[in-house]
């Protein structure tokens, strides 16, 4: 059962899939024409269209919110009338108002806007036709990952070309605020979730009980990012598991006999925000979504962004995943329309289902040229990219050797075969010329140039300069380094150990996840699996030799072992930065706020004074991640009275850490049992 | 109060006649109702035998490798038109001719393909018996008769579950019990029940033989002598008190019996279980068995005042009749449901009622099934559900269509036909989504004309349609032909069963979907090559939730194991009827078919608390059919 995401992931894909550029079409024939045609999907069997109005008057009265109203007037003291005008505001704020005629607009519009943009958008038909199958069948769960704004209606659109229900799709509430744009959205299935929920119970209840209507009922698929937020790093996002919870228990409690989840990964050449992307993971906030905002980024609109393609997983059966793992007779003594903390089992099932679809998605993702070329690119030092470059021929004949190495990890490539192989790494440098040049037969690293420059550069500001390309670059490696990751931290364990004992790499190799399971997806209680699959990988790339207590290192495996291990390099570096950060004697309370500046300071005099070779701890993503992470092993504790988001380290604890990460010490020493997440 | 038996008798007897008197005119009042012990019968002519039901050898009217009379069964004729053969029922001797192409159209079966039943039951298959010498020679000198006969053996080798058919139609059998004794009352039950203590001896009660529970199944692993306890001599109904409306039974009798019986004193139980033709009163209490009526009359174990149960340990019974005591843990419970257990039932009082003045059937159709299960939960919620109310599913809507007998009148086949038009065309019925209601009143006139408009009304509140008493009344004889069915569709490669529930409201329509669904799945998964028929009822109400039957049923041409995969199937719907909130079972009991769930089903301390009931009252295991626990 737990390898079902393996042949999930790769369904169909042993023999060249079968992808359609669904532009081609558009590019032959009339946008109005298109927009207008016939849309006749066939929805779930049995589930009956419904109104806005019907829909939001059935969670309005359903019996959990009538019971939550009552609660939350009991412990605030306000009527129970004045708590249900409060939830019908909620309600107002939060609904969908999907119309045809809007989805027809909006396939107009993005029909225009997406043949501006990409060369082709490919989807895989057989992944379409499960779906359409699917539909019929059970209520689905429509699960793409989130990279660019472009994605939000890009699923609608297809659902609309292919006559398959068009989704409601859960958006972050700040889209809402967009003048006119706001409600165009609404109109086309959007429903808005405000983002810092917290504790307000009253706004749970009403988004629950609006989910679970929506999934009951069935009449159209839900759409949701799993992930929780557009992934700044293109790197998958540890999932959140609320909305995640709210479309699963319907299921839990057997008023849906099953429902389906629909993975879909959508990879991108080039992301239309990457430089925006940078900006704000080096602490230059993000513009606020506003529709003058957009109309200003219209200029991105002349760019070329090379192919979109968008995968769609094998339908999985919620019903089969959950097999053995959740006992749905625990709902049989108290009214399932009660509200009821979910069990530990259900919440193990859940977090254990979230992260497999994100996985999942990881593994249908399209691994383009561009990634394998930008992960050979951070393992060379700055310098040469920024100063001398790197030869053309070096980087070239090193990504057809990575190519080889990918495909024997099994990733998916988005390598054109009818097309020679220097056509086609010169063609992606080409869409990537905002990042990389090439002169005189070396590539180099495009560095931002400000216009107006008034004093000479700083030496921070020019770390800051490159940091910004290298995030980009980053950006672009982190869409394949799932690919690579087991057999990384494989190699890894074999560096910093420098043993041949399974079971010592082993136990490395589960110190790693642990420490990493806040950067990485880690399917959780399958450290085993995982640590066979990369022996297993090694092995096959002929990197190892693997008997029953021995993984040894073989003579032909150097160059891939010492790629593996450079791949995981930044992520060890800027770890060990922070955790030295938070050692240093003057932290033993630190704010959230001081956090993020500190670490950016001493991560640049580190790299100044060539101690560190990485910029990737200058990162707020990974900044966010190492505090979540040292949180979780309770080692970082948040203060409870402190309103500034204040936190104790326990600095023994993180030294400990970082000793295990640097080899000093054997992971055994650590405490906290793998796994311990679980 | 009256001192000796004989006075009692006597006036008990007079009363009767006086009553039987009023209701039928002049009768032979012997005939009629006859106020017996045991003791007093014997040398007299045994009056009230003559026509009682159920023989000694049962083979001699029943069918040894089916359902019910030999004389009854369904057949496709030269014309390949389906018929019922037979007088006994209303439609006995009827073409049915919208069968075939539903048994088609449903399960893909085709009536060249036949898997003919083996016709005789061949003797020698049958192993031979393992007879306790000693407890052989003992009986005898009881004079309670008694066989080794091995057609009478393999008879109550078995209930009617799937398997348990299937594998007679073979010609196969397994353990079976090694002799049957017929004992003729109360006493006679002690001797036996002694006698066995004393040998160690198994004995397996066996009243109608209607389980669908595997629980007549001998364990295999049994290898004490078995002696089948056949109480269908015990058939008597002993006496009848007017004053307090109860009437003493003795537990062998079955339901067609004791309702003529009763009625012809102007009576009856008014407890009428689907299978009362055969079925038994002491098998009805052993089971916790429910009947159709329950809404007026009750539940057995509404029904019943006293019991006397012959255990290892001696009779158990109650001192006296009150309707309601507080004496600690009823130990009635212990007896209901004790599935043969404990002990054997011999005599029960149960209530009596009247008879009703009058009795109507009527139908609804709703749009859907959530239409229906809402007027249904409305009905139970105000409090007036009918004697019966039952909601069929579309396909069991379609089914009970497909064994409309031929229409005698040109005029009535217009009238259907006017009736679906209006219903499908001009009420916008989706006639693949609609279902309908069974109702059936009972009372007074007055009051059933009252009461029926008040369902009616609820009803149409819920997009409900009136559709006539004759869909209602066919309703209800498709329950007593169903089984015949079903022997009809293993004629023709088609395997099928029911299996019911009870469930809170708010879950009855999440658990008839989902089972539903999974019967489906399941059958695809384990390659049943056609879809199956997987259907359901809503068949009782109460105040908090209902009883739900499902249908269940496939061709399985192209398995190599179908009993394997049916019992497979049947499973898995157990267990999704279980995640789904539903119980173990409403009335067809736990037997051994369902054992595997009864520590789920009423927690380690509900099963240590059985068993230590076993343990005291049969501590040698005497009543060894290992049901329930």
């Amino acid at each position: 059962m737990t390898e079902t995401y393996r042949d999930s992931g790769r369904a169909g894909l042993e023999d060249e899939e079968e992808f359609v550029d669904i532009l081609g079409e558009r590019r032959r024939s009339s946008d109005i024409g298109f927009s207008l045609r016939t849309f006749s999907p066939h929805p779930y069997r049995g589930a009956l269209s419904c109104s806005t109005a019907d829909l939001n008057n059935a969670v309005l009265e359903s019996q959990y919110l009538r019971y939550m109203a009552k609660e939350i007037s009991m412990e605030t003291g306000s009527s129970v009338e004045e708590v249900r005008e409060d939830a019908r505001g909620i309600l107002e704020e939060m609904s969908q108002n999907l119309q045809l005629g809007f989805i027809r607009l909006m396939a107009y519009v993005l029909s225009k806007v997406l043949k501006r943009l990409f060369s082709s958008v490919l989807v895989n038909m057989e992944g379409l036709n499960a779906l359409q199958q699917a539909v019929q069948e059970s209520p689905v769960i429509l699960m793409p990952n989130h990279r660019s704004y472009i994605d939000f209606l890009a699923i609608s659109y297809i659902m609309f070309s292919y006559d398959i229900p068009v989704p409601v799709i859960a958006a972050g509430i700040p889209l809402a605020g967009m003048k006119l744009v706001g409600e165009i959205l609404r109109r086309s299935g959007a429903f808005f979730i405000r983002r810092a929920i917290g504790s307000d119970k009253l706004y749970w209840a009403v988004l629950s009980e609006y989910v679970k209507t929506i999934v009951r009922r069935g009449f159209a698929p839900v759409e949701f990012y799993v992930e929780g937020l557009r992934s700044r790093t293109l790197k998958s996002l540890t999932p959140k598991l609320g909305m995640m919870h709210m479309v699963l228990e319907p299921y839990f409690k057997g008023e849906v006999y099953d429902i389906t989840l629909v993975p879909i990964s959508i990879s991108y050449d080039r992301v239309l925000e990457e430089s925006l992307l940078a900006h704000e993971l080096l602490g230059i906030p993000k513009p606020k979504e506003s529709t003058t905002g957009l109309l200003k980024a219209s200029k991105v609109l002349q760019e070329d962004y090379g192919s979109m393609h968008v995968n769609f997983g094998r339908p999985l059966s919620v019903r089969q995943l959950c097999e053995g793992r959740i006992n749905r007779g625990q709902y049989n003594l108290v009214p399932r329309d009660l509200p009821q903390k979910p069990s530990e089992e259900a919440q193990a099932c859940v977090s254990w289902l979230a992260h497999l679809m994100v996985r999942v998605q990881e593994e249908g993702s399209l691994i383009s040229p561009w990634s394998l070329m930008a992960c050979l690119l951070l393992q060379a030092p700055a310098t040469v990219l920024s100063e001398e470059g790197l030869l053309w021929h070096q980087l070239t004949e090193k990504t057809l050797w990575l190519r080889k190495l990918a495909l024997d990890f099994g990733a998916r490539l988005n390598w054109p075969g009818h097309v020679p192989d220097l056509d086609v790494i010169s063609s992606t440098m080409a869409i990537h010329r905002s990042v990389v040049h090439r002169k005189a037969g070396r590539v180099f690293l495009v560095q931002e140039d400000e216009p107006a420059r008034k004093h000479p550069v700083s030496p921070e500001e020019g770390v800051a300069k490159m940091a910004a390309a290298m995030l980009m670059l980053a950006s672009y490696r982190n869409q394949s380094v799932h690919v690579f990751l087991r057999p990384a931290m494989l190699a890894t364990a074999v560096r910093i150990t420098k043993s041949t004992q399974r079971d010592e790499l082993f136990a490395f190799f589960c110190f790693l996840q642990d420490v990493f399971s806040n950067e990485f997806i880690f399917i959780p209680g399958k450290s085993s699996q995982d640590f066979e699959e990369a022996c297993f990988l090694l092995k096959k790339c002929g990197a190892v030799h693997v008997s029953q207590q021995e993984v040894t290192a073989s003579a032909a495996g150097l160059e891939v072992l010492s790629f593996l291990q450079g791949l995981l390099q930044p992520f060890i570096d800027s770890y060990q930065v922070m955790f030295r950060y938070l050692c240093e004697d003057a932290v033993h309370v630190f704010s959230e706020k001081q956090f993020h500046p500190a670490v950016r300071n001493l991560a640049t005099n580190l790299i100044l004074s060539g101690e560190l070779h990485t910029y990737e701890a200058l990162s707020s993503d990974m900044q966010k991640n190492v505090l979540s992470a040292l949180r979780r092993l309770e080692t970082v504790t948040k203060l409870r009275a402190s309103e500034q988001n204040e936190h104790k380290v326990d600095q023994a604890a993180v030294r400990r850490i970082g000793d295990v990460l640097s080899g000093k010490i054997p992971p055994q020493m650590l405490q906290t049992p793998p796994d311990a997440r679980l | 109060m009256l001192g000796n038996t004989s006075d009692r008798q006597r006036i008990a007897q007079q009363r009767l006649r006086i009553i039987a008197g009023h209701l039928q005119g002049p009768v032979d009042g012997d005939s009629a109702i006859l106020a017996a012990e045991c003791k007093a019968q014997g040398s007299k002519t045994d009056v009230c035998r003559e026509g009682k039901t159920v023989p000694r050898r049962r083979q001699e009217i029943m069918k040894w490798n089916g359902w019910g009379y030999s004389d009854s069964k369904f057949l496709f004729n030269k014309k390949g038109q389906a018929e019922f053969t037979g007088k006994r029922y209303r439609l006995s001797g009827m073409i049915i001719p919208g069968l075939k192409d539903w048994m088609e159209g449903t399960f893909g079966a085709n009536l060249q393909h036949k898997t003919p039943a083996t016709p005789l039951l061949t003797s020698s298959a049958v192993q031979p018996a393992t007879l306790n010498k000693a407890f052989l020679e003992e009986l005898k000198s009881t004079g309670i008769p008694f066989s080794h006969d091995a057609e009478d053996r393999v008879f109550r080798a078995h209930g009617h579950c799937l398997h348990e058919i299937f594998a007679l139609r073979e010609g196969k059998f397994g353990r079976v019990p090694d002799m049957v004794v017929w004992p003729n009352c109360h006493n006679d039950v002690v001797k036996i029940v002694e006698l066995a203590c004393k040998h160690n001896v198994c004995v397996i009660p066996y009243g109608g033989g209607t389980s669908v529970s595997s629980a007549l199944e001998c364990p295999p692993e049994e290898t004490r002598s078995i002696v089948s306890l056949d109480t269908s001599q015990m058939n008597r109904i002993l006496w009848i008190d007017e004053k307090n409306l109860t009437a003493h039974v003795e537990a062998g009798i079955v339901g067609q019996d004791l309702e003529r019986l009763l009625n012809e004193s102007g009576y009856c139980t008014g407890h009428e279980p689907d299978s009362m033709e055969f079925s038994s009163l002491g098998g009805w209490v052993a089971t916790r068995a429910s009947g159709m009526k329950k809404n007026i009359y009750g539940n057995i174990e509404d029904l019943v005042i006293h019991i006397r149960m012959v255990t290892p340990r001696g009779v158990i019974e109650k001192s006296c009749q009150g309707p309601r005591m507080s004496t600690g843990p009823d130990i009635h419970h212990f007896i209901m449901g004790s599935e043969g257990t404990l002990g054997v039932v011999t005599e029960v009082t149960m209530k009596i009622r009247p008879m009703p003045e009058y009795q109507k059937y009527g139908s609804v159709v709703f749009p859907n099934f959530e239409q229906g299960v809402a007027c249904l939960r409305e009905v139970a919620k105000q409090r007036c559900a009918p004697a019966s109310i039952r909601l069929m599913d579309n396909e069991q809507f379609k089914f009970g269509h497909a064994l409309k007998p031929q229409v005698s009148s040109i005029f009535t086949s217009f009238l259907d036909g006017l009736k679906t038009f209006y219903i499908t065309k001009f009420k916008g019925f989706d006639p693949n989504r609609l279902c309908v209601a069974t109702l059936l009143f009972e009372g007074d006139r007055e009051k059933v004309l009252q009461h029926e408009k008040q369902v009616y009304d609820i009803a149409a509140k819920f997009g409900g349609l009136a559709a006539g008493e004759d869909n209602g009344q066919r309703g209800y004889m498709l329950t007593f032909v169903i089984a015949y069915l079903r022997d009809l569709g293993m004629d023709y490669y088609v395997i099928g069963e029911s299996f019911e529930t009870s469930v809170p409201w708010d879950r009855v329509l999440d658990i008839c979907r989902n089972v539903k669904a999974r019967i489906i799945q399941e059958c695809k998964d384990k390659g049943v090559q056609f879809p199956p028929l997987s259907t359901c009822r809503v068949t009782q109400t109460y105040d908090t939730g209902a009883c739900v039957y499902f249908y269940f049923a496939f061709n399985y041409r192209g398995l190599s194991d179908p009993v394997h995969v049916y019992e497979q199937v049947e499973h898995a719907a157990r267990e999704e009827i279980l995640a789904n909130g539903g119980s173990l079972s409403h009335h067809h009991g736990v037997g051994k078919l369902r054992k595997e769930w009864m520590r789920d089903t009423v927690s380690n301390v509900g099963v240590g608390m059985l068993k230590s009931v076993k343990d005291y009252v049969d501590p040698d295991n005497i009543f060894g059919n290992r049901n329930l626990l």
